[in-house]
C-alpha cells in the first residue's frame, strides 16, 4: 500500500468552521459602529495586513512551543534583530531604494528580507544550541532562560546600533496608497499581506503535504510515539526552530518597514501581541495562529478608530472572550 | 528563632553576610550619611520585600508571573492619588494602601482564577499581556494619573525633609523627616518580611513547594493545585502593593517610570535568581548586591569604558557604556540559572563563600 492509500483509508476529521468565521463576525459587529463604508474598508484592510505580519512573528513561535514545550521568551529579540539587520541592507543601497524602478526597489526590499531570514535563522541555530538545549524538559528554567537570552541580545543591539531609534522607509515603489472610491489602502500594506499569505500557503504546504510537516504535526501531536518510531525528533526541532526565529526576523523587518523606524524595544512590544494571537489560537496551531493574528489585529484597527484609548486593552479583553468560549484556544491540539 | 520561623539562614558564611546587610541596614542613616546612601539603603530594602514577595511565587511555588510590577504600581497609585486628591494626612495614606490592595487582590484573583487552571505557563503569557496592557492604561488614563508625568505629593508632616523629632543631634545625624521616612520604610520591610517567612514555612508554604515539584502527586494526595496556586499569587501581589506603597511615600512621587515599567520586573526577577530562588533570604542578598551594584557599578563601567574609548579599542566602550549594565546582568542571570540554581544563597550555603 503507498502513502495514499493509507490517507484515502482514514475518515477526515471534519472542518471546525465556527473558529474561522470569528473574524467576520467581529467585522460585520463593528460596522454599524464605525457608519462609513470607506472607513470601513480603509480599517480592514489595514487590519488584515498588520494581522498577516503578526502572523509571520507567530506561526513559528507557536510551532516550537507546539513541539518541544518550549516557550521562547526571547522571540521578541529575534523580531528586532531582523529589523536591524534589513538597515544594513536597506541604509547603504539608498539609492536602489530611492529609485524608480520597480525592479530595483522590490529587489532591495527582498534582499533585505533575505538577509534578515538568513542572519535569523542562523542566530536561532546558535541561541537554541547554546541556551535552549540544556534545559529540556525544564519549564522554568527555559523560561528564565530565554527571558536572560533576550535581555542579552537586546543589549547587544544597543550596543551594536546604538540607543536611538533609526528611521527606515519602503522603497518608493511600496510608498503611497492605492485608492478605492474613498477608502484608501497603503501599497505597502499590500506588499506585507501578500508575503504574509505567500508564508502562510508555504506552510499549510509543508505541514500537509510532505514527510517532514507531517512529522512535525505528529511531534506536536506526541513527541514520544514520534521518538519511538526512530526518528531524531530534537534535530527536527532545531531545524523548526531555525525556521520560526528566521520567520521573527522576517516579521521584523516587514513590521519596522510598516512602522517606519527600527528600535530595540519594539522586539519586547510585539511579543505581548504574539502572545496574545498564540493564546487565542491555541498553542501549536497554525491555522489557529493565523485566525487568531487577524482577530487580533482587525480589533486593535476597529478599536484604535473607535476608542483610541483602549485599543491594547481591547485585545486582553478579545482573549478573555475567547478562553471563556474555549479554554483551550480557538483550534485546541489535542493531547494539550 | 520563633521570629524567623524556624527558618534561621543555614551556612556561616551566609548568616555573616545577612547579619551584616541587615545591621548596615537598621543604621544606614547614622553608618552612611548623605542623601545618597540613604536612598541606595531604602532601595535595598523595598527591593528586598519586592522580591521576597515574588519568591513566594517563583521560587516556592515555580510560577512566572510578569504582574508582579503590576500589584507594586497599584500600591505606589494608590498612595499616590489617594494624597494627591485628599491631601496629606495618615487617612489618606491608609485609604491609598487599601485601595490599592483591593484592586491589586481582586487583579490577581481574576487572574490567577483565569489562567492557572489551564498550565502555568498560560500564567507566565498572560500576566505579560495583563502587565504590558496596564503599563499603557496608566500613562493613557492622564486625568486620573497625570500620564506620563505621573503624580507628585505631599507626605504627611512627620515624614517631610523640614520637620525635626528633636532639636539636637544623634550621633552628628539630625533625626529628620527624612530620617523617619526611612525608618517607616525600614520597619515595614522587615515586618512584612517576616510575616511572608512564616508563611513559606506553614503548612500552605509546603504544600506550595509540594505541588512545584510534583503536581500530580500533590493533587492525589488531596490539595487543591489552583487554590493553592492562586492565593500565592494574592500573596505575593500583597507584599508587592505594600512595598509600592512605602516607596511611593519615599519617593513622594509615582510614575509609570517608577512605579510600573517592565525594566522594575526584570530587576525583581534577576534580584531573585541571582539571590537564590526558594529561599527568601535569597531576595534580601540579591537585593543588595543587585542594589549596591546598580548605583556604584555602573561609575566603574563608565571609567572602563572612557578608558577603552580613549584605548581606541573597537566595540569595548559600547559594550562597557554604563547603560549597558544590564548586559553584564543578563549574562550573569542566564549562567546563574544555568550553573547556580540556588544562587547566592546556595552558594554561601555551601561553604566555598563564592557568589555565583
Amino acid at each position: 500500500m503507498s502513502a495514499s492509500d493509507f490517507g484515502a483509508a482514514l475518515p477526515r476529521p471534519r472542518m471546525d468552521l465556527a473558529p474561522a468565521l470569528t473574524p467576520l463576525v467581529v467585522a460585520a459587529l463593528a460596522f454599524p459602529f464605525i457608519g462609513s463604508v470607506s472607513t470601513f474598508v480603509t480599517l480592514t484592510a489595514a487590519g488584515l495586513a498588520m494581522g498577516m505580519m503578526i502572523f509571520i512573528m507567530a506561526s513559528g513561535l507557536t510551532l516550537t512551543f507546539g513541539m518541544m514545550d518550549v516557550l521562547n521568551f526571547g522571540h521578541g529579540a529575534f523580531i528586532s534583530l531582523g529589523a536591524y539587520i534589513a538597515t544594513l541592507v536597506l541604509l547603504p543601497l539608498t539609492a536602489w531604494a530611492q529609485s524608480d524602478s520597480l525592479a530595483l526597489n522590490l529587489g532591495v526590499l527582498l534582499l533585505a528580507l533575505a538577509a534578515a531570514v538568513a542572519v535569523c535563522g542562523a542566530f536561532g541555530f546558535v541561541f537554541e544550541r547554546l541556551i535552549i538545549a540544556p534545559v529540556y524538559g525544564q519549564h522554568l528554567k527555559q523560561i528564565l532562560v530565554t527571558i536572560g537570552g533576550a535581555i542579552v541580545v537586546e543589549q547587544l543591539l544597543y550596543a551594536l546600533f546604538g540607543p536611538d531609534q533609526i528611521p527606515l522607509a519602503a522603497p518608493a515603489a511600496f510608498r503611497g496608497s492605492y485608492l478605492i472610491g474613498d477608502a484608501t489602502i497603503e501599497k505597502y500594506r499590500v506588499f506585507a499581506a501578500i508575503v504574509g499569505l505567500a508564508v502562510f500557503a508555504a506552510q499549510m504546504l509543508v505541514l500537509n503535504r510532505t514527510k517532514i510537516g507531517l512529522l512535525i504535526r505528529a511531534g506536536v501531536e506526541n513527541r514520544e510515539m514520534v521518538e519511538a518510531l526512530g526518528y531524531r525528533i530534537d534535530r527536527l526541532f532545531v531545524g523548526v526552530f531555525m525556521a520560526g526565529s528566521a520567520l521573527a526576523g522576517l516579521g521584523g523587518v516587514l513590521w519596522a518597514l510598516y512602522r517606519g523606524q527600527v528600535h530595540a524595544s519594539m522586539g519586547g512590544e510585539l511579543l505581548v501581541l504574539v502572545f496574545i494571537v498564540i493564546i487565542i489560537g491555541g498553542l501549536g496551531s497554525v491555522g489557529g495562529c493565523f485566525t487568531g493574528a487577524i482577530l487580533v489585529a482587525l480589533i486593535a484597527n476597529y478599536a484604535g478608530f473607535l476608542a483610541p484609548k483602549l485599543a491594547l486593552v481591547s485585545n486582553i479583553l478579545l482573549m478573555v472572550a475567547v478562553l471563556l468560549w474555549r479554554p483551550r484556544g480557538l483550534y485546541p491540539v489535542s493531547g494539550r | 528563632m520563633m521570629i524567623l520561623s524556624g527558618d534561621a539562614p543555614r551556612g556561616r558564611a551566609l548568616r555573616i553576610a545577612l547579619i551584616a546587610v541587615t545591621l548596615s541596614l537598621a543604621f544606614a542613616p547614622f553608618l552612611f550619611p548623605g542623601a545618597k546612601p540613604l536612598n541606595v539603603a531604602e532601595k535595598i530594602c523595598v527591593y528586598a520585600l519586592l522580591a521576597a514577595s515574588y519568591d513566594v511565587l517563583l521560587g516556592y511555588a515555580g510560577i512566572v508571573s510578569f504582574a508582579h510590577v503590576m500589584a507594586f504600581g497599584t500600591g505606589a497609585y494608590g498612595v499616590a492619588l489617594a494624597l494627591y486628591g485628599l491631601g496629606p494626612g495618615w487617612g489618606a495614606v491608609a485609604l491609598g494602601v487599601v485601595a490599592g490592595l483591593a484592586v491589586s487582590l481582586a487583579l490577581a484573583l481574576a487572574i490567577g482564577l483565569f489562567s492557572l487552571r489551564v498550565q502555568s505557563i498560560f500564567f507566565a503569557m498572560v500576566t505579560l499581556a495583563v502587565a504590558y496592557a496596564f503599563n499603557v492604561l496608566a500613562s493613557q488614563l492622564s486625568q486620573i494619573t497625570g500620564g506620563e508625568d505621573g503624580r507628585s505629593f505631599q507626605v504627611p508632616f512627620v515624614l517631610r525633609p523640614g520637620f525635626k523629632l528633636i532639636g539636637g543631634e544623634i550621633f552628628g545625624v539630625a533625626i529628620t523627616g527624612r530620617v523617619l521616612s526611612y525608618y517607616l520604610v525600614f520597619a515595614v520591610c522587615v515586618a512584612l518580611f517576616l510575616i511572608l517567612l512564616r508563611i513559606v514555612n506553614s503548612p500552605f508554604g509546603r504544600v506550595l513547594q509540594a505541588i512545584r515539584e510534583n503536581p500530580f502527586r500533590a493533587e492525589a494526595l488531596g490539595y487543591r493545585i489552583v487554590f493553592h496556586r492562586t492565593l500565592a499569587t494574592c500573596i505575593a501581589a500583597a507584599g508587592a502593593t505594600a512595598a509600592g506603597a512605602i516607596n511611593a511615600l519615599w519617593l513622594h512621587y509615582t510614575g509609570p517610570d517608577t512605579a510600573l515599567s517592565f525594566s522594575i520586573q526584570i530587576d525583581v526577577l534577576v534580584v531573585v535568581v541571582i539571590g537564590g530562588m526558594g529561599s527568601l533570604y535569597g531576595a534580601v542578598a540579591g537585593a543588595a548586591l543587585f542594589v549596591v551594584a546598580q548605583n556604584y557599578l555602573q561609575a566603574a563601567m563608565g571609567a572602563l569604558s572612557k578608558g577603552a574609548a580613549e584605548a581606541g579599542l573597537p566595540l569595548l566602550p559600547g559594550l562597557l557604556h554604563p547603560d549597558r549594565w544590564l548586559l553584564w546582568l543578563g549574562l550573569m542571570f542566564i549562567l546563574a540559572v544555568y550553573f547556580a540554581p540556588t544562587g547566592i544563597v546556595g552558594k554561601l550555603r555551601a561553604g566555598n563563600g563564592e557568589g555565583g
